[in-house]
């Protein structure tokens, strides 16, 4: 449609070009502030559509969850710790199960990354020399261009094992090895955040606290990382979110279980990978095809609160920085 | 213990943290290539599987990701593109604004399993568009919509204000400005963005188990509404689903590296694009 526009435009343009006479200059004008204002509704139609698209998966998850709540019900959903959906007499819909495996392998693997990755920043920001930072860089970024479906093979042919002979179990897929490759892919996430924090500490900060005779290590640990707390809380915010929505790591190295554990070395089954197993399987529209958009809007209303959270964080910190 | 030594332990421990982030960067990089490369061959790239996968190689698997990206691309960049425009040269500041921002930030955080599900009911039902290459395609380009977004605005970024202010002051339009004297100059920088995007796409398992990959296909793909082999799905499959995951291993290892190995390429490809254009920008 704006092209149609712009060629009309050209038409316009070119018979007044011609006509020569003085009243033609003052529709030609306006026809021009009419296209320029138009091709700014269309560059606004696009920009919208980040909106659009936001909205649009929040209604058509919740159109398809809703069935769910009608046949199953509500407190079936979140009451209930059994998930089996292919029993013949009674098919169970408890997601409980699924959702303390989610958090189990998303705060295991905070309890890793979180230490691991402000070290890392704290070293590249601090203590590293610019041709160390040219190197440990561009790795980090390559750490998270490491596709989750290789990680989650990785899980496989090494952590697997590996975990087996430590602990001595037949089997290492369990919520631990989730955890451990989890840590791995939500490290990029909170060391190049965390590194952006700590680097936007006023240099004043750090040299008043050096002036005063504190070394370089106190100057750290009591002026830089408390003033750049916040930076590195939504840095951490960030990479958990991608944690509760990460799916083939966990698909593959978690031994997919569904029932309610709290060891770490018991086979788990995530909300992420339980979609991932059943949706392939089921027929569409019936009530476990629908359950299943139910465990999926649970998804994103979780993973969307943590944004939302590390988002008013930075923002807070931005305007303080201000 | 003296301050001195506090110091110094502090430091070494947060060097052992990076030496141990590098490690395992280093460990995977070199389980996938040193293991893969045993069966990387001409024939292994270029053949069908064949004997229910456990011999042959992953052409089929190859072809489909190609064409999944290439639909991820015509789809996400224009669109992605405008919608930086807009951000960039047209946006007032004020609540829309801030809206769409936020909608952006969110939506770079939506699980990828669940554009997969947004998939499925928007354009396999409601569009009729079926389990098929087109259908994933869309997906993935929803899911790079919020990186192409970004990337697209830095690059906007880059062109100096004093570059638009002299189209203007000659009498220019704005939207003339913007065509003649910040898109030049702002395209390297988005081909930056979208080869980032276009290998994160490429990698992505979740949004296409259920809008067009398939187990295995006997045929190519005629058209982009047929269903399609893709190296991510692949090797998911020989790693777990395979009837003999010990027989099909070094396949799997090989799927892994070509995968692998076809990602950095987009990535070191993106950042040399980005180190000569910075050049040419100081020169």
């Amino acid at each position: 449609m704006e092209r149609r526009n712009e060629m009309q435009m050209e038409v316009t343009l070119a018979e007044s070009v011609s006509g020569e006479s003085k009243e033609t200059t003052l529709p030609d004008a306006r026809k021009r502030r009419l296209k320029e204002k138009m091709i700014e509704k269309f560059f606004l139609l696009n920009g919208l559509l980040a909106i659009f698209v936001l909205g649009g998966i929040f209604v058509l998850l919740f159109l398809k969850a809703f069935p769910a709540f009608q046949e199953i019900g509500f407190s079936q959903f979140f009451g209930s710790a059994v998930w089996n959906p292919n029993s013949y007499s009674t098919p169970k819909y408890g997601i409980l199960s699924l959702i303390v495996s989610t958090l189990m392998v998303t705060l295991g693997a905070l309890a890793l990354a979180v230490p691991l990755g402000v070290a890392c920043a704290a070293y590249i920001s601090e203590a590293a020399s610019p041709r160390a930072k040219e190197i440990l860089k561009p790795a980090i970024e390559i750490l998270a261009a490491i596709p989750s479906v290789v990680v989650g093979f990785l899980g496989i042919v090494l952590v697997n094992p590996a975990l087996a002979r430590v602990f001595g179990i037949s089997n290492g897929l369990n919520a631990l090895n989730g955890s451990i490759l989890l840590a791995i892919m939500s490290l990029p996430t909170i060391i190049s955040l965390s590194e952006d924090a700590l680097r936007a500490v006023p240099r004043s900060y750090k040299e008043a606290s050096l002036a005063l005779g504190a070394n370089r290590w106190q100057t750290l640990a009591r002026v830089s990382v408390p003033s750049a707390l916040s930076g590195i809380i939504a840095s951490i915010m960030l990479g958990m979110g991608r944690a509760i929505g990460e799916t083939m790591t966990v698909l593959m190295a978690t031994g997919n279980a569904p029932a309610l554990t709290f060891n770490f070395l018991d086979a788990i089954q995530t909300m992420t990978a339980t979609i991932a197993i059943e949706l392939g399987e089921v027929p569409y529209n019936t009530p476990h095809y629908y359950a299943l958009f139910v465990i999926g809007l649970v998804l994103f209303v979780m993973t969307f609160l943590v944004n939302l959270v590390s988002d008013l964080i930075l923002q807070k910190y931005q305007e303080v920085e201000r | 213990m003296s301050k001195k030594f506090v110091e110094r332990l502090g430091f070494l421990l947060l060097f052992s943290a990076t030496v141990l982030v590098l490690l395992f960067l280093g460990v995977i990089l070199f389980d996938i290539f040193s293991k893969g490369a045993s069966v990387l061959s001409w024939k292994f790239l270029t053949q069908p599987p064949k004997q229910g996968m456990t011999e042959g190689g992953i052409f089929p698997a190859i072809l489909g990701t190609f064409s999944v990206s290439l639909i991820t691309v015509i789809f996400a960049v224009p669109l992605g593109m405008f919608a930086a425009i807009y951000l960039h040269e047209y946006t007032r500041p004020g609540r829309t604004t801030r809206l769409i921002r936020l909608a952006i930030r969110n939506l770079s955080g939506v699980p990828s399993i669940v554009y997969g599900l947004f998939g499925v009911v928007l354009f396999v039902q409601m569009f009729h568009l079926g389990t098929s290459i087109l259908s994933a395609g869309l997906t993935l380009g929803l899911l790079t919509l919020p990186w192409t977004i970004t990337a697209c605005e830095e690059a906007l970024k880059t062109v100096p204000k004093s570059y638009r202010e002299g189209a203007l002051a000659l009498g220019a339009t704005k939207w003339y400005a913007i065509r003649t004297n910040v898109l030049p100059y702002a395209v390297p920088g988005m081909l930056t963005g979208v080869i980032l995007g276009l290998a994160r796409a490429a990698g992505e398992t979740a949004p296409i188990l259920f809008t067009g990959a398939a187990f295995f296909l006997p045929h190519l793909p005629k058209s982009v509404m047929d269903q399609f082999m893709a190296l991510p799905y692949h090797l998911y499959i020989l790693s777990t689903q395979h009837h003999a995951i010990d027989k099909v291993r070094p396949i799997a290892y090989g799927t892994a590296m070509v995968l692998l190995g076809l990602i950095l390429a987009l990535s070191f490809s993106a950042i040399w694009v980005r180190s000569r254009y910075r050049q040419r920008m100081k020169g």
